[in-house]
């Protein structure tokens, strides 16, 4: 046991060692989004309800004209460990959303009100629509994208990462990419319809700054009073705000994951001191142990 | 043991009448309660028993998952998303089971490695040893089809690139393929199919544990002291209360790993491209298997030529099927092995290294002078992939006809009492 | 095989009996989740809210079926006639009696005579019935001969039951909330 668990430590330092060596040689490659402090991080985490609903305001009003939540429902927007919407504040909500119905009993398709039970309605009909409004470009749908992007860590702070629990890569990185659209540097030709981003992989993005609306050339909130909760309107601000609301949209369940796992964990370590001192005492009874 | 005479005294006159019939309890008692086991084992000993716990949380999570996942390309995806959002604790099944194929994999090379490390698969347990080979195999179809179930975008273009491997056998390649896909690409029919497998296969595997279970418990286990049970009193203990309480405590240990990423890192061991629906159109930029097969694919990379890689890859697994015959040396336990232990470590870091190159770009630079590329990607994995061979080809039967092993204690007592007293000094 | 004797017997057993019960808390623990999986998923529930039915289109003598939780829902619109008929009848019901009036809800506490609501499944064995038929003028189960009356009350047959009430109120003279 301890000869070999010595020489698996040594092995893997050796490992370690050699994987860190190269990748430190061939690093290279896209700038890294810094990382942000978030609520939601750490074994304890729980979402900011107040900039959930922030950025739900930021989604609604700017990105939805392109880009879908089809796996959320509004009735979500009230549950436990969400925005913390009321439910009356979802019903009247989900009712300014035109949903399609039916068929009715005449055949036809028809729209109503939308209901909590409902999911959000898909920006575009298809995704040929979708691409022939966008430049041939299909806008992705939002309901995981905050878990579907991601960016290299590299050795060794993926296996610091695993002790440290960080995992806002996906959050980190549209908060880096909606405050990213900068000058392309000098000499540096983007084509048309392409648009220079500092954390977009390959830098070169279709989508033009989507913030640009909510801020004038200086960087001002073109509307000051756009956040009703005081919070003052800044890139940044709304950056980490859409952000958050894009983790939660993506991992709804997280606030019940993190709690659940911490009884869990203690439960499981009291089991195994336990199950350690009766191990020690049951095998006492052995000749010769100790 | 074979020699091992059953114990089971029927106490009750329904205990007496049932083992008149079917001997179940006689069974299960002679099995799991006094078969006896070498005292002298260690803690790598308890990953059987955390093996067939992980064996058996994958095929409850995954029955339950069943009930809730629709297997049909316009609906997969989303079905796991009403998994992961709707269902009643549908998150923690979900989490549970993705991450507990990692669990299960990281379990088993830790036991396999062991077997490697104290000669388990030396005689008489070659049949044993091939067995569990045969559930490696098993394990590692299972994981490859479950990975495809959730039709993201490493799902779709790992089945793609993984059953095009077939296509690289001669003349009857593309037929197989074809015959794979159930079509002229992956599809539909492929991912039905991949389901019904996927479902299939882990009772397949539950068959063959019965198998290597039945085959361990009639040559008796290996020991850290690789020598043979010889006086059962003085070596041997009953595994109820000793073995169980201990691969308890084991278990339990293993799961707080287990909960860790479950509850805090859930998708930490996969790939964030599986969050984007499968695209038959659109290749992600950098195709990589999950950590558990990249070590192989490092060598599937590493050969320039389409069927050798795919030789080579499969060779990889298989010849761990060889190694009763391959290892020469009398002398089991790599504790008595100076030298064997030196290359053992070597081929345990070359591995890990082969599942870094795998994990890599096949173009990134290894190693560079002044601007010139000595060594890429490829090139590593290639001599990676050499000494891979080399350890079963080259140093396992030399080392038997050249090495000086240390003295071998006379027996497992005396192994533990030396330890003891070692431990008291 | 080794020593067996137990030395110190009333610590052991107390770590003994701590560790079990600890052990048996953490398998209950684990096998809840697999237990509650199997309830209606939160869509489910969302999907089955309360709905409200727009009384007006159904005329005198007229009844709709709509779908609910996944089971039909009958909305009967009953002609004077109709409700005579059953009222008088209160007496004849032998297997499960209920007053006519019982069957019906009233808003604004007028009687809403003319409205029966039930659930379109057999109290037999949850065939649907057919609306319109049977002997008695309401319905008609055709998989073991069960006859309704108008006010869904099983007069003939193996049913038990009469058709069960869904939970429902009225919200106007000509709407209703089901559930």
């Amino acid at each position: 046991m301890t000869i070999a668990s010595r020489s698996l430590i040594a092995a893997l330092a050796i490992a370690g060692l050699a994987t860190a060596g190269s990748s430190a040689l061939a690093a290279g490659g896209n700038e890294h989004p810094p990382a942000q402090k978030w609520t939601f991080s750490g074994p304890f985490g729980t979402y900011d309800r107040a900039q959930l609903q922030r950025g739900f305001k930021v989604y609604k009003e700017v990105c939805a004209a392109c880009h879908g939540l089809e796996k959320v429902s509004f009735r979500n927007l009230a549950e436990a460990g969400g925005p913390g919407f009321t439910a009356g504040q979802v019903k009247t909500l989900a009712a300014d959303y035109k949903i399609k119905d039916g068929p009715n009993e005449s055949g036809d398709m028809f729209e109503r009100p939308g209901r909590p039970s409902d999911r959000f309605p898909r920006p575009f009909a298809n995704d040929e629509a979708a691409k022939a409004s966008n430049n041939g470009a299909v806008p992705p749908d939002f309901s995981v994208i905050a878990k579907a992007r991601t960016y290299e860590r590299g050795f060794p702070m993926w296996a610091i990462d695993i002790v440290t629990q960080y995992q806002e890569q996906g959050v980190d990185y549209i908060t880096g990419l909606m405050t990213g659209y900068v000058a392309p540097p000098a000499g540096v030709k983007v084509e048309d319809g392409l648009h220079w981003n500092t954390y977009f992989p390959g830098n070169k993005i279709a989508m033009a700054n989507p913030l640009i609306g909510l801020f004038d050339d200086s960087g001002k909130a073109s509307d000051p009073g756009f956040y009703t909760d005081g919070t003052p309107v800044t890139r940044e601000q709304v950056a980490r705000d859409i952000s958050a609301f894009l983790m939660w949209a993506a991992e709804p369940k997280l606030e019940e994951r993190k709690q659940i796992g911490a009884k869990v964990m203690l439960w499981l370590i009291l089991l195994a001191g336990l199950l350690y001192f009766t191990k020690k005492r049951i095998w006492s009874r052995l000749e010769g142990a100790h | 043991m074979a020699e091992h005479h059953s114990s089971y005294v029927p106490s009750t006159g329904i205990e007496r009448w049932l083992d008149a019939r079917l001997p179940i309890i006689r069974l299960m008692h002679d099995s799991a309660v006094s078969y006896p086991v070498p005292r002298n084992l260690n803690y790598f000993w308890t990953f059987g028993a955390i093996l067939m716990f992980m064996l058996v949380a994958q095929l409850v999570t995954g029955i339950v998952l069943a009930m809730h996942y629709t297997p049909h390309v316009d609906f997969a995806f989303n079905s796991v998303e009403s998994i992961m959002r709707d269902v009643n604790y549908g998150w923690l099944l979900r989490y549970m089971h993705a991450n507990g194929a990692s669990m299960f994999f990281i379990a088993v090379y830790v036991h396999i490695a062991r077997g490697m490390y104290y000669g388990s698969y030396k005689a008489p347990r070659e049949v044993l040893w091939i067995l569990g080979v045969v559930i490696f195999l098993l394990m590692m179809a299972t994981a490859f089809m479950g990975y495809v179930l959730p039709w993201g975008q490493m799902s779709f273009w790992g089945a793609t690139v993984i059953t095009n491997l077939f296509s690289a056998v001669p003349v009857v390649g593309e037929a197989i393929v074809t015959w794979l896909w159930g079509g002229y690409s992956v599809d539909n029919p492929t991912l039905n199919r991949f389901f019904s497998l996927h479902y299939l296969l882990p009772f397949m595997i539950f068959g063959v544990v019965i198998l290597h279970v039945w085959a361990l418990h009639h040559v008796g286990q290996n020991n850290p002291a690789g020598v043979e049970v010889k006086n059962v009193a003085k070596d041997t203990m009953p595994f109820t209360p000793f073995a169980t309480v201990k691969d308890l405590f084991a278990m339990v240990v293993f799961m707080i790993f287990f909960a860790w990423f479950v509850f805090y890192q859930p998708n930490f061991l996969g790939h964030a491209d599986n969050y984007i629906p499968a695209d038959p159109l659109k290749t992600p930029a950098h195709i990589v298997p999950e950590w558990y097969f990249l070590p192989f694919y490092g060598i599937l990379r590493a050969i320039p030529d389409k069927l050798g890689g795919v030789i080579a890859m499969f060779a990889s697994i298989a010849v761990l099927a060889f190694l009763p015959w391959l290892d020469t040396s009398k002398v089991k336990s790599g504790r008595y092995r100076p030298t064997f232990r030196i290359f053992f470590w070597i081929f345990v870091v070359v591995t890990i290294l082969l599942g870094y190159t795998g994990s890599q770009p096949t173009d990134k630079v290894v190693l560079s002078l002044g601007g010139r590329t000595i060594l890429d990607m490829v090139g590593f994995a290639q001599i990676l992939t050499v000494m891979y061979f080399a350890y079963f080809f080259v140093a396992l039967p030399l080392l038997g006809l050249f090495e000086k092993p240390k003295a071998v204690p006379a027996s497992i007592a005396d192994s533990v009492l030396g330890d003891s007293a070692a431990a008291h000094k | 095989m080794a020593d067996q004797s137990m030395s110190e017997p009333n610590r052991r057993d107390f770590l003994l009996l701590a560790t079990g019960a600890a052990g048996a808390v953490a398998a209950g623990g684990a096998v809840w989740p697999l237990i509650s999986q199997m309830m209606p998923d939160a869509s489910t529930i969302a999907a089955g809210a309360p709905v409200e039915v727009d009384l007006a289109p159904i005329g005198e003598g007229k009844a709709i079926t709509l779908k609910w939780r996944g089971k039909p829902i009958f909305v009967r619109h009953r002609t004077k006639a109709e409700i005579e008929s059953s009222r008088k009848e209160d007496s004849l019901i032998t297997i499960d009696p209920e007053a006519d009036s019982k069957r019906v809800k009233s808003f604004e506490g007028k009687a809403q005579d003319q409205w029966i609501v039930v659930y379109g499944s057999c109290t037999h064995l949850g065939c649907v019935p057919t609306s319109f038929a049977g002997d008695f003028g309401g319905w008609y189960c055709p998989c073991h001969g069960s006859h309704y009356d108008n006010a869904g009350r099983i007069r003939r047959g193996p049913a038990p039951k009469n058709l069960f009430i869904p939970d429902y109120a009225f919200l106007s003279g000509s709407k209703i909330r089901i559930g």
